[in-house]
């Protein structure tokens, strides 16, 4: 036992990427498909919320991300997108980071595409803007003022849908899909407590424990964070409509987990043979 | 030439030069690394000044947009120079300037609402009712508050952590070691969530192309 103890101890660590790889790969060859509970909490909260919205409504979504978080931010952008477009709300996208902009488009004619949805009707892509948290600020006095046109040069006010979207108040919700700074900070911030508009957000799981204090005092009404929280969303929208298809983070789940337990095999291993080898070793060196 | 395909597989054979890295430091690794960094830089100098400095800048100046020329850009413009001074040591102390203005201005934006949101609104949730919550409110909020007080307790450093005191520091790094590890699963599951995408993309996107390319004859 202590042989073998002592030679996992001195492991090569290429053995532990190849059994990650595997413990990945592996799962998304086979297709396997793990359950998605989706109990109470933020991701559902979030889609009661859009649910509760009467049809009709404005929404922006800000994509404050690129594509080194795609994994985990995309999904959810389609997955939220089918959701507004199914409840016939319409949707504006900005982007305070400047592949933002393509990504959310990507989304919008892909997803508006396949629902029968049309572009300046009930969706617009505003695109990228500088400024952060001050862009944001301006949107309170004047939309147009921060996007005189839209990603392809149109101007706002020859825009049909934006007609009515004078001010940053005139937004039924507002959800930042957030990879870090500029984000969710700002929208919080800026939008929602001191214009007191309704704001949700998506982030990438290593952010997401930073968000949690602005749902518990109700500055956010909902957030999905990492993959897990795309695959609650995804699993939402699916119940609720006929025919839906799948996301790309539902199937990433059964990965996730099996991968996360061989982390904890070896997090648990690990300490086992350091408590008992690296002890041994400790006092044969006194 | 199918585009589509000629950008996959420069995505696949570039993705699977980076993960050659796990065996051991290598030329391919080298090349891609080098790679990655040199169209990072080009790339973000281009975007940024097509996207920022032309339609922000160049098009108010100009009137390029609506057809007034705004003369007043020429302050931005000149704060902007200041910024580059920096490169020249002789008058690198007018990027000062430029930095006071723009810390000035975050500042003075910055600091009200951060205030409001991150501190004051905070604080307004943690002021919670221990009655009428029923026995798992109750419990819910009683940690809350406890974990804060007792957080809050292990960052006073003017009374020695003994006793009473000692006693609520430790109860308050133990609240900080559980959100850190909350913190540490999340990131462990981010890391993995991009393997996952890059192993998505290999299977379902780069894998077909192979009956594509070889197939075709066939």
């Amino acid at each position: 036992m202590r042989k073998l103890l002592e030679k996992l101890d001195r492991v090569d660590r290429r053995v532990i990427y190849v059994l990650m790889a595997l413990s990945v790969f592996v799962p998304l060859v086979f297709r396997l498909d793990f359950p998605i509970p989706v109990g109470g909490g933020p991701s559902r909260d979030l889609f009661e919320y859009v649910d509760s919205l009467p049809p009709g409504s404005t929404v922006l979504i800000s994509y404050d991300y690129d594509p080194s978080t795609m994994p985990e931010l995309q999904p959810m952008a389609v997955a939220l997108t089918q959701h507004l477009f199914t409840n016939g709300h319409r949707i504006i996208a900005t982007a305070l980071w400047p592949q933002g902009a393509s990504l959310s488009q990507e989304v919008l004619s892909s997803v508006g595409d396949s629902l029968g949805r049309t572009q300046y009707s009930d969706w617009v892509n505003l695109g990228y803007t500088v400024g952060a948290g001050v862009s944001v600020l301006r949107m309170g006095s004047s939309m147009q003022a921060v996007y005189p046109q839209d990603r392809d040069g149109v101007p706002y006010d020859s825009i049909p849908m934006l007609r009515r979207v004078t001010v940053i108040r005139d937004l039924d919700m507002i959800v930042c899909l957030s990879a870090g700074d500029p984000g969710i900070h700002a929208w919080v911030m800026m939008a929602g407590d001191r214009y007191g508009v309704p704001v949700g957000g998506g982030c990438t799981a290593v952010s997401a424990p930073e968000f949690y204090p602005y749902l518990g005092t109700g500055q956010m009404i909902g957030l999905l964070g990492g993959l897990k929280g795309a695959a609650d969303y995804e699993t939402l929208v699916r119940e609720g409509a006929v025919g839906c298809p799948p996301g790309t983070a539902t199937p990433g789940m059964a990965a996730q987990s099996i991968a996360h337990l061989v982390i904890m095999g070896f997090i648990v291993l690990g300490n086992i043979t350091y408590l008992s080898v690296g002890k041994g070793r400790k006092g044969a060196s006194r | 030439m199918n585009w589509d395909l000629v950008g996959i597989w420069l995505g696949a054979v570039l993705t699977l030069m980076l993960y050659s890295f796990l065996y051991r430091d290598n030329p391919f690794y080298k090349f891609a690394e080098h790679l990655f960094v040199g169209m990072s830089a080009g790339y973000w100098l281009i975007y940024t000044i097509f996207n920022v400095l032309i339609p922000n800048f160049w098009n108010e100046l100009t009137g390029a947009g609506d057809g007034t020329p705004d003369l007043l850009m020429v302050i931005p413009g000149i704060f902007g120079l200041f910024m580059l001074a920096r490169l020249v040591p002789k008058i690198a102390g007018l990027s000062r300037l430029a930095l006071s203005m723009i810390v000035g201005t975050g500042a003075g934006l910055g600091l009200i609402s951060t205030l409001q949101t991150n501190c004051l609104s905070q604080v307004e949730g943690t002021i919670v009712p221990l009655s009428g919550v029923g026995t798992a409110g109750f419990l819910n909020n009683l940690i809350l508050v406890a974990g804060v007080v007792c957080g809050l307790v292990y960052f006073f450093f003017s009374k020695a952590h003994k006793g009473a005191v000692g006693a609520a520091a430790n109860i308050g790094i133990t609240v900080l070691m559980i959100a850190f590890g909350a913190s540490f699963g999340y990131t462990v599951m981010a890391r993995i969530s991009l393997l996952i995408g890059q192993a998505q993309f290999l299977i379902f996107d780069w894998l077909p192309t192979f009956s594509i390319i070889f197939g075709a004859g066939g």
